[in-house]
């Protein structure tokens, strides 16, 4: 079997937010709308303050409560471990909105546009499908199954990984199998201590953050 | 910190959602208790459609709020593992069975409310199932809510009932009885429900939610069963009218607020923050 899951390593990251804009470039999501988004976060108290950045998105969870809600099985989760969406099923109703714990879903009910008028990328890539139902991040599975097609390695060769691992520039985010012992993100697992956000409501996320080396 | 663990209001669910559980409620718990009184007639007839209605008026806000109301058949589609779906299923037996219902009351056949009784019990245990399900909103995960849900359902369209008894004149004695024991009920499970959100919902949220209980506490307990014991003492049907009316309302507040105020999500948490260079390990 095959588990696609990704790695973030908390250490690497340094907030420059191309992961994001590769995202948006790349999947065409509108303004205000981060289907891959670095959050900025501040622990402690003067002087004893803490600094962390952490990217966040859809966790492709093992059990997605978002999948279990959604009232059209417009939700779905692939053998692979992939949530997807079918934009030509949802009703844009949010229940996944409200049942995500990790608030990475979306609903957009108007074209919007960064200057109010589209310009021509924007105007190229509108997909009206995509207006007035849930949207969120898909691991950009369709570059992944182009790229198994062509018998790539997700996670290792570029063209089968998705637009935020490539981008990138510090190497702080891993993507590959977690159900080879012998991949990227096994290795990274097996070498480091890591946590899953919110792991307490039995979600099972598909995204580990590094925090520290392994100490045996 | 700028964009972090502070939990915010939802936002994907307004108005519109509280609507459902509102009119959804209080219709069901009309029609259950339209049942329970063993009402008959043109009386039974007329409770019946108006709990129909108030579903009605539920779905139809809930419907104003789908991006795509157009394709709204699709809710139908997955029966498996989403109470949005059965509270669908629910709601599409209950209208025609409802409506028979009221067809023969109203030709004189009684004891034919318990068939939809029952479809508005299912239809009400869906919704509060649907609020439990949403894993993203700690208000709404509580398992208590179901209880607290079912309980304000019932005890609304008691109210309901007895608001319209000075025309229908289908209340007694045990019936004013058991409208008293569902405020009561009502109450307790909401501090219940309360008492087990404590360090688990965001400060504002249970904030919003405190209020909400004081409106449920003074204007939809208190006073109705005030009113309630003067109607009883008294005899005055006004005065029980007038319970059903103050208890009604606190319950549709408590569920607006529930929905639209107290909807607050965890935000993000790191359970370890990231060890660089030789500093010693941390936590948040």
């Amino acid at each position: 079997m095959t588990r696609w899951a990704m790695v973030v390593d908390l250490r690497r990251c340094v907030g420059c937010q191309t992961c994001t804009a590769a995202c948006k470039v790349t999947n065409a999501t509108p303004p205000g709308v981060q289907w891959r988004r670095v959050l900025d976060m501040e622990f402690g108290e003067y002087p004893n303050v803490r600094r962390a950045f952490v990217p966040v998105g859809c966790q492709h969870c093992d059990d997605p409560p978002c999948a279990q809600v959604c009232p059209t099985t417009a939700t779905k989760k692939r053998a692979d471990g992939i949530v997807t969406m079918d934009y030509d099923l949802c009703i844009g109703c949010a229940y996944c909105a409200v049942s995500c714990p990790y608030q990475a879903r979306y609903r957009t009910l108007r074209a919007t546009f960064a200057y109010g008028e589209p310009i021509e990328s924007e105007a190229r890539t509108l997909d009206e499908d995509r207006l007035a139902v849930a949207t969120k991040c898909t691991f950009c599975v369709d570059t992944i199954d182009a790229g198994l097609a062509r018998g790539l390695t997700p996670g290792v060769d570029p063209a089968a990984t998705p637009a935020c691992v490539n981008a990138c520039i510090a190497k702080a985010m891993a993507f590959g199998d977690l159900d080879d012992p012998a991949s990227n993100v096994s290795t990274l697992l097996a070498e480091n201590e890591s946590f899953r956000m919110h792991e307490e409501l039995g979600t099972g996320p598909g995204m580990y953050y590094l925090w520290d080396r392994h100490t045996p | 910190m700028s964009y972090g663990p502070q939990p915010w209001q939802q936002t994907a669910w307004d108005w519109r959602a509280a609507g459902n559980f509102i009119g959804g409620g209080a219709g069901s718990g009309l029609i259950m208790f339209t049942a329970l009184a063993g009402a008959d007639g043109a009386a039974a007839a007329a409770l019946l459609l108006a709990g129909l209605a108030l579903i009605g008026l539920g779905l139809a806000c809930v419907w104003a709020e789908l991006g795509r109301p157009l394709r709204a058949l699709h809710v139908f589609f997955n029966p498996r593992t989403s109470w949005m779906t059965r509270e669908a299923i629910a709601a599409t037996v209950l209208f025609p069975a409802g409506a028979a219902a009221a067809l023969l009351a109203y030709t004189g056949v009684s004891g034919i409310a318990w068939l939809p009784a029952v479809l508005a019990f299912a239809f009400i245990y869906c919704q509060s199932r649907m609020v439990q399900a949403a894993r993203g909103i700690p208000a709404w995960r509580e398992p208590c809510v179901v209880a607290l849900l079912l309980a304000t359902s019932l005890a609304e369209g008691a109210g309901l009932f007895w608001l319209a008894q000075p025309w229908h004149r289908q209340g007694s004695t045990p019936l004013a009885l058991v409208f008293g024991a569902l405020l009561l009920v009502r109450i307790v499970v909401w501090y219940a429900y309360r008492a087990r959100l404590d360090g688990h919902a965001a400060p504002r949220a249970l904030a919003a939610l405190d209020r909400a209980g004081r409106v449920l506490l003074l204007g939809g307990t208190v006073v109705p069963l005030a009113l309630l014991a003067v109607a009883l003492v008294g005899g005055s049907a006004a005065a029980a009218a007038w319970a059903g009316l103050a208890a009604a309302p606190a319950g549709a507040f408590v569920k607006f607020t529930l929905i639209t105020r107290a909807g607050f999500n965890q935000g993000f948490a790191l359970q370890r923050l990231p060890v660089r260079g030789q500093a010693p390990r941390a936590t948040p």
